[in-house]
């Protein structure tokens, strides 16, 4: 029995991916549900499973595949061959002479000195070769797509300053699906809305006291820490039922209205910015809010979350203050209509009852779509989720 | 002043190979010089006369204890040991000529005198009395190392000797005492052996070259007892007594009891230390390790930035061609470029006969580090090749990593083996595994098929043709 390898529709906007990684080697044995290929989509990374347990066959082993292609295929063995030493008792064994590396070599992507050396010189990146079992030759630092200087060897002509040599290298990298998908987001947004950044700042001071005052019991209640994130959050859901345009989408000629909170948060990670969606969040305690952003900060950083977590937010909230950004103008999230930027917590002197104190102020930055939400609207929604962070009491009685 | 991108103190294997890289990548370079003649302690009095007398004394061997048995019927051989040491010197200075060539060639400004650091940037050569300034955007020291002493057996320079005047006796000597059982004192106990001196090596460790694979040092101290050579391991040297004709080496044996023997010449060959002298590296504050070895960063550069240090001054193994590699990485460094030594990679070999050779890990060091390890070894008696040449002496032995089959240490013993070691060094830096080392088709009958064998022996008791 044959079992096609088939790339899956992982999300309905997703419709190609990039195969980045096989695990398994052609003609090797694989379990069902082992992993046995790493895809990137524009999205997320997910692995695809062996769904029978047999002898892996690969007709594609690298670049951009449609949803419904067929990758390769297993064929259906029960036993796991034996060594190749006594083929008769493996008759189901196909041993296919791999010219590369099975992935599984402890040579593979070791370059050889001369690769080496143009490696270290040009930041060439390579982690698997065409010698033996992976080995880096030369000639792959030298077809890589970070050109290694043509002449062999960069020299010094005796009239130039040697305190510095000379050698400046540049590097070209294919960018990642993730990164073409920020991209194209990002200027579709600015090119689509209407958008527009105003400004206010809030006193920290009473989410501090809060902060302070129950940080231990909460943690040991909930197991988790409490973050700023939660009041921002609950704030923000609460200022949203209010102004509902900063939580509507444009579609054509409507405005579609959301009477419930998906919030996107926006996560930092190696490989780019994610922005996973904690569901009805205006519903959410503060625990449970927490609890979402720490659950979605690990997953996002190892590369598993699922596309269906990161979409459909209805308004997002970034922070670029665990940076260091004082103030900042973020970018809508398409299609929704309002993002609300936070900054760092800065002691600034400030005027209170006509005396000049010191207070712990962040700057709040919300851009808004200005198609469909009136300046006056943004202005006050900004305003509500101020006045319930300086004075939390608020939040508990829906002021 | 006349002035240069790059200034190299020492004109050894670490300097003029540092001077020539630095002129093919565009540098002016100079090259200062003390001794007359380039090269160093290898060319001069170190690596290549000593193998001239090696194969010397060796086909001389062979003359009298081989031809025989391959049919070659000639009288007593006699060595003409003022012959030998003439040809000595004359293989010395056709290959100095050969460093004044390439330092011709490639346009390399000769400076000699003693080289002195004045600051970062400037060095001062003495020549007898005259003194002139140099300056360097960019100065390598290379000033390689010279003979340690023995607090207790100060050399004489009559009686108790260095390898240096090992290599310009006047005579053959009736006997002669070796302190130290490493690389210089079994290569020049082997010289003197085969010509009949009666040679004692003294040697503190329990075994003959200490720092290679175990193995390798018993079966070369079995085939130079065959030479008539007699060994006092584990023993203490305290003090000699030099006369006119002969000398007396007072030593400790490993029960403490003293032991005397009495020699035409003591030899002290326990190993070098690095050479600065006259550097002026207190002046310019050049920091030394408590070994006096010049300190360097990954880069070869010293405290000073502009001021690198290379070959047997700086820490490492005290060899030729670590030094020249050195000095080609060093220059490239200076230049821009991103060059990379891989220590672990670096053979080592003893010119006796037969040869030594071993680059990796010893079967000692795997254990200490538990790394579990496969072993293969294949003698040269399995070897047609060996037989044909009536070379059958010897082994060579693969390790090689329990479950990746990676090669870790390959050590041979056996004839040419200084040769065959470079396939193993190829081996490890392409990070070979045993079986591809097996797998590789090598000619025959040849040498090198031993390694084969041994390699196929340690990738699965696979040997074929034992």
């Amino acid at each position: 029995m044959k079992k096609d390898i088939i790339v899956p529709a992982a999300g309905e906007s997703v419709k190609e991916a990039d195969i980045v990684n096989w695990y398994k080697g052609n003609g090797d044995y694989v379990n069902r549900d082992e992993p046995i290929c790493e895809l990137e989509t524009e999205k997320a990374t997910l692995d695809l499973t062996a769904e029978i347990d047999g002898i892996l066959t690969i007709s594609v082993d690298g670049g951009t595949v449609k949803v419904g292609d067929s990758v390769g295929f297993i064929t259906a063995s029960d036993a796991k061959p034996v060594a190749a030493a006594n083929p008769v008792n493996a008759p189901t064994a196909v041993v296919i002479p791999a010219a590369v590396s099975n992935g599984n070599s402890y040579a593979q992507g070791h370059a050889s000195p001369a690769a080496a050396k143009l490696i270290a010189e040009t930041g060439a990146s390579i982690t698997q070769g065409t010698g033996k079992d992976g080995r880096v030759t030369k000639h792959d630092v030298q077809s890589s797509p970070a050109p290694a200087p043509v002449a062999p060897a960069p020299t010094v002509s005796p009239n130039q300053p040697l305190v510095a040599p000379g050698f400046r290298p540049e590097r070209r990298e294919k960018m990642t699906r993730l990164r073409k998908t920020i991209m194209n987001r990002l200027i579709e947004s600015q090119q689509t809305t209407a958008s527009l950044t105003t400004f206010n700042e809030v006193d920290m001071s009473a989410v501090m006291d809060i902060r302070k005052k129950y940080k231990d019991a909460f943690k040991e209640k909930y197991q988790v820490g409490l973050g700023f994130m939660s009041f921002f959050t609950k704030a923000a859901c609460n200022a949203l039922m209010e102004f509902p345009a900063l939580n509507a989408y444009v579609d054509g000629e409507e405005i579609i209205f959301h009477d419930y909170c998906d919030v996107g948060v926006a996560v930092s990670t190696a490989k780019g910015l994610v922005v996973p969606v904690i569901r009805n969040a205006d519903q959410l305690g503060f625990h449970q809010i927490e609890s979402a952003i720490v659950d979605f900060a690990k997953r996002a950083q190892a590369g598993k979350l699922t596309i269906q977590e990161m979409e459909g937010g209805t308004f997002t909230i970034t922070n670029g203050g665990t940076f260091g950004s004082m103030l900042s103008t973020p970018i809508i999230n398409r299609p929704q209509s309002a993002i609300l930027g936070m900054h760092n917590i800065v002691q600034r002197a400030v005027v209170v009852n006509g005396e000049i104190v010191a207070r712990p102020i962040m700057y709040l930055a919300v851009t808004y779509d200005h198609r469909i939400i009136d300046g006056s609207e943004a202005v006050r929604f900004l305003v509500r989720i101020k006045e319930q962070l300086e004075d939390p009491t608020r939040l508990l009685v829906g002021m | 002043m006349d002035s240069f991108d790059l200034v190299v103190i020492g004109g050894g294997p670490a300097g003029y190979v540092a001077a020539v890289r630095g002129s093919q990548l565009g540098l002016k370079t100079a090259i200062v010089e003390s001794r007359n003649t380039l090269g160093g302690t290898c060319l001069n009095v170190g690596c290549i006369p000593s193998k001239a007398l090696l194969d010397s004394t060796e086909l001389f061997h062979q003359a009298k204890t081989k031809f025989k048995v391959h049919g070659i019927e000639i009288s007593e051989p006699k060595a003409n040991w003022n012959q030998m040491i003439q040809r000595k010197r004359d293989v010395v200075i056709s290959t100095t000529k050969g460093i004044d060539f390439l330092m011709q060639k490639n346009k390399i400004t000769r400076i000699n005198g003693v080289g002195s650091l004045v600051s970062g940037t400037v060095v001062e050569i003495t020549n007898g009395t005259e003194k002139t300034q140099i300056g360097g955007k960019n100065i390598i020291i290379a000033t390689g190392s010279a003979v340690a002493q023995l607090s207790s057996v100060p050399f004489d320079g009559q009686r108790i000797i260095s390898s240096e005047e090992a290599l310009e006796l006047s005579e053959i000597p009736k006997s002669m005492v070796i302190v130290g059982g490493g690389v210089i004192g079994v290569e020049m106990g082997s010289i003197y052996a085969r010509l009949g001196t009666q040679v004692t090596t003294v040697e503190f460790m329990d075994g003959l070259i200490p720092t290679m694979d175990r193995e390798l040092g018993r079966a070369l101290e079995k085939t130079l007892r065959s030479l008539g050579m007699t060994f006092h391991f584990g023993t203490k040297v305290t003090g000699a007594t030099s006369g006119k004709k002969s000398v007396t080496l007072i030593a400790e044996n490993k029960k403490g009891e003293p032991i005397s023997m009495e020699a035409d010449y003591v030899l002290v060959a326990i190993g070098r230390v690095a050479y600065t002298q006259g550097l002026g590296l207190d002046k310019v504050g050049i920091a030394v390790d408590s070994r006096g070895r010049i300190e360097i960063n990954s880069h070869y550069q010293t405290n000073i930035p502009t001021v690198y240090a290379i070959g047997d001054v700086v820490k490492g193994a005290m060899l030729a061609h670590k030094a020249s590699e050195e000095g080609v990485a060093c220059v490239e460094l200076i230049a821009g470029q991103k060059p990379h030594i891989n220590y672990n990679a670096i053979p080592g070999v003893v010119y006796t006969w037969p040869e030594v050779a071993s680059v990796g890990k010893t079967e000692e060091e795997l254990k200490a580090a538990g790394i579990a390890y496969k072993k293969g070894s294949a003698p040269f008696k399995a070897s047609g090749r060996a037989r044909a040449a009536e070379e059958s002496d010897g082994f060579i032995k693969v390790l090689a990593d329990q479950t990746s089959d990676e090669v870790l240490g390959i050590h041979m013993i056996g004839p040419r083996v200084a040769d065959l070691i470079g396939e193993a060094v190829v081996a490890f830096e392409y990070r070979a595994s045993a079986e591809d080392i097996g797998i590789i088709s090598h000619a025959h009958p040849t040498f090198s098929e031993t390694l084969k064998e041994a390699a196929l022996a340690a990738t699965g008791n696979r040997a074929i043709h034992f």
